[in-house]
């Protein structure tokens, strides 16, 4: 379970809401622009600091504003993928997707290049990428460092409609395959309805709508009982 | 084999090099820390701490010479207590040729660090970090590969720069042939002296020479850095 409790004041916008969302699978965010999406991922990501509020991940709290605890960015085992990437634009690709775990290449590296079809870019570097090659990176990064959850914030929202495709399929091949939770923060309800089986919308910094749906592939409920076990 | 230059001018140009390569390393990690910290901090008393540290740079070299030998002198600010726990003199040293060279190149290295701090993503280090990175490994990592371009850029113009100071460097350090006597400050004496045209010439062509290898050197850093990165 991922419980998120927060309330932030900032400036005129105020962000107070509440939700529990599930373990596995998908969840979407869905919401116009200044709805607290992106404050959203701030706080979860740790760059901000709720006023006051929990954020509770699988029974670790990352934040708990009554008790003290704030866990750094660096430890909360949250990874990211932002709308453009991000790759180390002076790294190769390979050496992007081993930051976290430079020395141990595993079995899971390989796993993960071949279900992301890395294979023919590890040695290039990001500036000699498509957009949705870039993409693919960032996931591939993000799932390498063995996330407790993976939030993409509008992932796919640069891309043009073909490659936005591409990335899509791999994303719904990632959470049917891996146990890794995914927070999908977006602004295309058609993206979201294929992706997620649990939606919470939000309006004006507030919970506006959750709806469940139960998705027809299973939506990674039965993830480990997959072939891959991309993470756990 | 002197290559026809004299005593004296080979000891100029040691000490120019010797004095600059020091300027530029001691200039390096402030540098670093200014350039950050006015990139991406803001407190008060941030926009006079911009122009102090750049004043240096719009300031006649002699005002700036002036000044540190007030501050460094025998009965200055820093120069007083400074003799008093090492028994040491700041001034007409080859230290004080340093400490010129040093104060008067910094602002280029520290505006050349700044520029590439604003223009680096610090979501970049927000990536890293949420990728387990400690603090160390994001600076060394993330934070200063992103900042190569104006280090290699200001490193070179400052080091340019520290060659060719006379000002600053005959207002505090004097012009002693061996100690203090620099590249341009030796230009200085011979062009003082009547036929010496010939080792005018020597000096003036060393100096182009010093100064057009750095800007050559910074060219080709860069090239390659460019290079590969896009590789």
């Amino acid at each position: 379970m991922i419980e998120i409790r927060v309330f932030k004041r900032q400036g005129d916008f105020t962000l107070d809401l509440e939700t529990v969302l599930p373990s596995t699978g998908v969840s979407g965010l869905i919401g116009p622009s200044g709805s607290g999406k992106s404050s959203l991922f701030a706080l979860l990501a740790g760059h901000t600091v709720p006023d006051q509020g929990v954020i509770r991940i699988a029974g670790q709290t990352l934040f708990d504003s009554g008790r003290g605890i704030n866990v750094p960015p660096a430890r909360r085992g949250i990874g990211l993928v932002f709308q453009d990437g991000l790759l180390f634009p002076h790294m190769t690709v390979r050496r992007n997707l081993l930051f976290a775990t430079p020395a141990q290449p595993g079995a899971f590296f390989g796993e993960l290049v071949g279900t992301l079809k890395l294979g023919p870019l590890l040695d290039r570097r990001p500036g000699h990428l498509s957009g949705g090659e870039r993409q693919r990176v960032a996931i591939g990064r993000a799932l390498l460092a063995q996330p407790r959850l993976l939030l993409l914030d509008e992932p796919v929202s640069a891309l043009d409609p073909a490659l936005r495709e591409e990335v899509l399929q791999l994303l719904e091949a990632l959470r049917d395959r891996s146990g890794t939770p995914m927070i999908y923060i977006g602004h295309a309800p058609e993206e979201i309805r294929r992706l997620a089986s649990f939606v919470v919308a939000l309006k004006d910094g507030v919970v506006a709508d959750v709806s469940h749906q139960p998705h027809p592939f299973g939506g990674g409920h039965n993830a480990q009982s997959r072939g891959l076990k991309l993470a756990v | 084999m002197n290559l026809g230059l004299t005593e004296m001018e080979w000891l100029a140009l040691g000490l120019s090099l010797r004095a600059s390569v020091l300027a530029v390393l001691f200039s390096l990690p402030l540098a670093l820390f200014f350039g950050l910290l006015l990139a991406r901090k803001s407190f008060p008393g941030h926009d006079l701490l911009n122009a102090l540290l750049h004043l240096p740079l719009v300031l006649p070299p002699v005002v700036t010479g002036y000044l540190l030998l007030v501050l460094l002198g025998q009965n200055g600010l820093i120069g007083a207590p400074f003799r008093e726990l090492f028994g040491l003199r700041i001034p007409f040293t080859t230290t004080a040729v340093v400490i010129a060279c040093a104060v008067v190149s910094f602002p280029l290295m520290l505006r050349a660090i700044r520029q590439s701090a604003e223009a680096a993503d610090r979501r970049l280090e927000s990536a890293a970090r949420s990728l387990g990175a400690s603090e160390l490994r994001v600076f060394a990592g993330v934070t200063l590969p992103l900042l190569t371009p104006g280090i290699l850029t200001g490193t070179t113009l400052a080091f340019a720069r520290a060659v060719g100071e006379f000002g600053a460097t005959i207002t505090l350090a004097a012009n002693i042939p061996g100690r203090t006597q620099t590249l341009p400050l030796a230009l200085y004496s011979v062009t003082q002296i009547p036929g010496s045209d010939a080792a005018a010439a020597r000096l003036c062509l060393l100096s182009v020479l010093l100064a057009g290898a750095a800007l050559l050197a910074s060219e080709m850093i860069s090239r390659h850095l460019v290079w590969k990165r896009r590789a």
